[in-house]
């Protein structure tokens, strides 16, 4: 089976994960890595390792179109929503690892399939990565009526996007509970705590259930633990979890791998696995569909 | 000269957590009607942790606090009523609701060292005409230097006041001058101070604010509020009124309304007791205490052993949910 090209918009911190990521996929094949600033330190570390390097933004994809027939978006929502329309144009699919939720909101251990035929697909935020897999865990067995969750993130790993932006975390991740999750309503907090050393990303489920059953929940849970480690290696439940009466009460970490954020970021790295989990959901289906077409 | 202070009341607020959330628009109403009958400048309605509070991870209101706000502007007839906003907890929706509905001031809340993420909410309440104040959290965790660099960001987004909070009651007196102090020196716009009495230092560091130039003071009757509570807004008035520097507050009316009216909403006497105590000594936020209260007595622990431990874990303003894990963690160690 061949490799399908994949390109990075976004020269920053989380394209330059991607990057590291990517070199371990055997479905997708890095092709470039797209910048704005041709001294960033993302564009340096990309030439280093034998990409092809541009720093002319979504103009790069426009002139050289074979470049990748998947392309991620690691830029911000404002850009994105430009980006997205270049690809749609170019009849690229876009992975947008931005807030700006153009397409369907997407976590690959839910819908990572459903969408298959989406040409944007939307990552939610890390907050949604970490929870909605076990939102819809619990949903599935036992109907969540409410369901919020608590992400605590590093300062460290606040990056300024987020940071300036607040409210588009709380507001997008309370939709993807909600439609993706499959809670009938839910809400998102997001704290930051500054304590050195940096603290591991956490989040805290909090499920209202219909209909309890203590067992296929804690079964449902841990099936999905399986799956989100998959692709997340360092995501793990903190305790044992904690029912009373019609509530579940969910503690995860996530530690991440480590590729180009310190481990503590987990919350980064999720967004990056996750983004790179998803690509290869399409790679797959476009592989499969080039080889019934040589058939 | 001495510089005229603003009283905001933060019994409807800070008091929130005191009763777990649990007021009912008859006791807003009360209450407001009192205060603005004794001439209190502002009064902070909200969830205990602000807009958009009422959650599982900090408590649930009894009543949707856009009704006790409604309730609240209803009653006030000079008084003006106050919104506390924590980004990544309430948004600029709650935001915009409650200035519809009527309030006219909001505080952007932060802990001490994420002022940047208040950049938004400040400008946005600005935009709608409210007064827009900057709330440093957990102050005592922080250096001057720090404070001050973060005190300077909020000034930069168009507070016209920035707040030095004790959230764990936990800032020592000479610590409060040295604070407002170097912001007096570094700020243009006001400065504040909000107390927890964990400590019993509520009023002393209140007074210490005042003659360093704090303008922006916060109280609560009968110190209804999380932890030991807050500066106690009679005794405070009292002592301004003798120290001759009473903005304009009914004394006697406000002892009054704290023994007739606030007393009997009280669910627990507001003292320093152990708990409180442990707050204030190990630096933790005084919302954590009735939560750690309730962790100890389902996992059979002393609550100061999990309010020492999530002093040493560095949690901030918010992280609930640590109560649960820190208390499950010290059980399986017993």
């Amino acid at each position: 089976m061949g490799k399908i090209n994949v390109a990075i918009i976004g020269s920053g911190n989380i394209g330059t994960d991607l990057m590291y990521k990517l070199e371990r996929s055997e479905l997708l094949n890095l092709t470039a890595v797209i910048g704005i600033d041709p001294e960033s330190d993302g564009l340096k570390k990309a030439k280093e390792r034998g990409y092809q390097t541009f720093s002319n933004g979504i103009d790069a994809i426009k002139n050289n179109p074979d470049l990748a027939d998947i392309v991620f978006d690691a830029t911000s929502a404002k850009a994105h929503l430009v980006n997205a329309e270049v690809l749609k144009e170019l009849d690229k699919i876009a992975i947008d690892l931005t807030p700006a939720a153009v397409g369907p909101l997407v976590s690959p251990a839910v819908n990572g399939d459903t969408y298959n035929s989406a040409s944007n697909i939307n990552l939610i935020t890390c907050g949604g990565q970490a929870t909605i897999p076990m939102i819809h865990a619990v949903n599935r067995v036992a109907d969540v009526t409410y369901a919020e969750i608590v992400a605590t993130i590093s300062s460290k790993s606040a990056g300024p996007g987020t940071r300036a932006n607040i409210d588009e975390f709380t507001i997008t991740t309370r939709r993807g509970i909600e439609e993706v999750g499959g809670a009938d309503k839910g809400k998102a907090l997001i704290l930051i705590n500054p304590a050195e050393p940096p603290v591991l990303m956490r989040d805290t489920i909090y499920c209202e259930v219909k209909n309890m059953d203590a067992e296929a929940i804690t079964k449902s849970v841990n099936d999905m633990l399986q799956v989100v480690q998959s692709y997340v290696p360092g995501y793990r439940l903190k305790q044992e979890l904690i029912f009373d009466e019609d509530k579940v009460t969910i503690l995860l970490e996530v530690e991440g791998a480590g590729d180009y954020f310190p481990v503590y970021a987990g919350n980064l790295d999720i967004m990056t696995a996750a983004a790179v989990k998803v690509a290869e959901e399409q790679a797959r289906r476009m592989l499969h569909v080039e080889e019934e077409v040589t058939n | 000269m001495t510089n005229v202070v603003k009283l905001t009341e933060v019994s409807l607020r800070d008091g929130s957590h005191a009763v777990s959330h649990q007021f009912t628009a008859e006791e807003v109403g009360s209450v407001v009607r009192a205060l603005d009958e004794a001439g209190m400048h502002y009064i902070e309605v909200s969830h205990g942790d602000g807009l958009g509070g009422s959650t599982l991870q900090y408590g649930k209101s009894l009543v949707d606090e856009m009704k006790l706000i409604e309730r609240a502007v209803a009653e006030a007839q000079t008084s003006k009523i106050a919104v506390l906003l924590i980004p990544g907890i309430g948004t600029v929706h709650e935001l915009k609701q409650a200035h519809e509905i009527g309030a006219k001031l909001v505080r952007v809340a932060t802990h001490v060292t994420e002022a940047d993420v208040s950049a938004q909410h400040i400008a946005k309440a600005k935009e709608l005409g409210m007064e827009s104040l900057g709330f440093l959290m957990m102050a005592h965790t922080a250096p001057v230097e720090k404070l001050v660099e973060q005190a300077k960001l909020m000034e930069s987004y168009g507070a016209e006041a920035v707040y030095i909070t004790d959230s764990a009651g936990a800032l020592l007196p000479e610590q409060v001058r040295e604070r407002v102090r170097a912001l007096r020196q570094a700020l243009t716009c006001e400065v504040g101070f909000h107390a927890h009495n964990n400590l019993s230092l509520a009023v002393a560091n209140t007074l210490i604010a005042i003659e360093e130039g704090a303008t922006r003071i916060d109280s609560s009757v009968c110190g209804l509020g999380a932890g030991a509570g807050n500066t106690q807004t009679e005794v405070l008035t009292a002592v301004l009124d003798l120290m001759g520097q009473n903005p304009g507050i009914d004394v006697y009316k406000m002892m009054d309304l704290a023994e007739n009216v606030v007393t009997p909403i009280m669910k627990r006497p507001q003292i320093v007791d152990k708990g409180s105590l442990a707050l204030g000594y190990s630096g933790v936020y005084s919302s954590f205490l009735i939560h750690s209260e309730r962790a100890a007595k389902r996992f059979g622990l002393d609550p100061r052993d999990i309010l020492v431990e999530l002093g040493k874990r560095k949690v901030v303003g918010g992280q609930e949910d640590m109560i649960l894990d820190v208390a499950s963690e010290l059980a399986k160690m017993k």
